[in-house]
């Protein structure tokens, strides 16, 4: 029996999980890494931020960095914060030092209400940051032209957004993502932000996606762990399905059961 | 009468705080005198990203602002 777990290599890194884990807002160091054993990941991401004189990490980053050595998984540090592709730059060179390694995934946010990113900012950043060694995954719309402009600046993996950051809405334009999928064969594309249910991920995964990464969905569910194995049974499960084929939907009824006509010939 | 000049003491922002910027200050001596741990750091000054290897040479200005990153957890 073939399973859905076929690889794919972002930057040709060989993984075998399709699910990108965030590890912000869980309610405890143990459950962030019981929630990253559960969902079977092999990216996590991680962020920065700048030092303050009260409060620190409480363990969260050491926790993720033990899991990441028990499971032998990368860490994908983020931009998050960053309004210009000058900040972006700046904190991408500075995740590069601490965290040992040329990954970023590179978030350049135009619109504070709904996070989206700034399509300008963030092809200008990822062209400097590929020149300057960095493995780019850039966070973007689901715009076709801004994800050309993209791989155009020298990414080879795509974040198109399912829907805002942390909104929990799913995939609000699957017309744009399947287009994206459609258009872009072989470019290794990731749904990141939006994904509130598996369902979301499991549909994400049937158009064709090779991963998902999400945070919240996980970090604020009842049960964190629960729910990190439930999306990695999900993401296997929607991989599965668009590998094996989806039928075409039909307008009309298609009897299934090959019963010729009435089962009685009454009058 | 003469006017007083009254010296102004040269500063520079470090993260939340006003500090001394004395004549010859580096970045990595200003780490080590604010007890940081420059391992577990990354540094800016004016908004430019500063290399670890680089702060040895990096000396500071009055006015300059510098700050430091520390990792955390992240979506």
């Amino acid at each position: 029996m073939s399973t859905p777990t076929n690889t794919w290599a972002p930057y040709g890194v060989e993984l075998t999980s399709r699910f990108l884990l965030g590890t912000a807002g869980y309610p405890s160091p143990q459950v962030l890494a019981h929630s990253i054993a559960a969902s079977g990941t092999q990216i996590v991401t991680v962020g920065l931020k700048r030092t303050l004189a009260a409060g620190g990490d409480n363990g969260f980053v050491e926790i993720v960095r033990t899991a990441m050595q028990e499971h032998g998984a990368h860490l994908l540090p983020n931009t998050a914060g960053c309004r210009t592709a000058r900040e972006a730059i700046t904190l991408a060179h500075m995740a590069r030092e601490l965290y040992g390694t040329p990954w970023i995934k590179l978030e350049v946010v135009g619109d504070e209400h709904t996070l989206q990113p700034d399509p300008w900012g963030t092809v200008d950043a990822a062209a400097q940051l590929t020149r300057d060694g960095f493995a780019v995954f850039p966070y973007c719309t689901d715009d076709l032209v801004t994800c050309q402009r993209l791989l155009d600046a020298g990414c080879e993996v795509l974040m198109p957004w399912g829907a805002p950051i942390g909104s929990g809405q799913g995939l609000i334009n699957p017309f744009a993502l399947r287009t994206l999928r459609a258009r872009l064969p072989g470019v290794p594309l990731i749904v990141d932000a939006g994904i509130g249910a598996p369902s979301h991920a499991a549909a994400a995964m049937e158009l064709g996606f090779d991963a998902v990464l999400l945070n919240s969905a996980v970090a604020q569910a009842v049960d964190p762990v629960r729910m990190a194995r439930g999306f990695g049974l999900a993401i296997q499960a929607g991989r599965a399905a668009y590998e094996a084929g989806v039928m075409a939907p039909q307008d009309m009824a298609v009897a299934s059961t090959p019963v010729s006509g009435h089962p009685f010939l009454i009058n | 009468m003469p006017e007083t000049l009254i010296p102004v003491e040269a500063t520079l922002r470090f993260n939340e705080h006003t500090l001394p910027c004395p004549d010859g200050l580096t970045l990595a001596a200003l780490l080590d005198a604010q007890g940081m741990d420059a391992n577990q750091i990354a540094t800016a000054v004016n908004g430019e990203f500063v290399p670890r290897a680089l702060r040895a040479q990096t000396w500071l200005a009055a006015g300059d602002t510098v700050l430091t990153f520390q990792a955390i957890v992240g979506g």
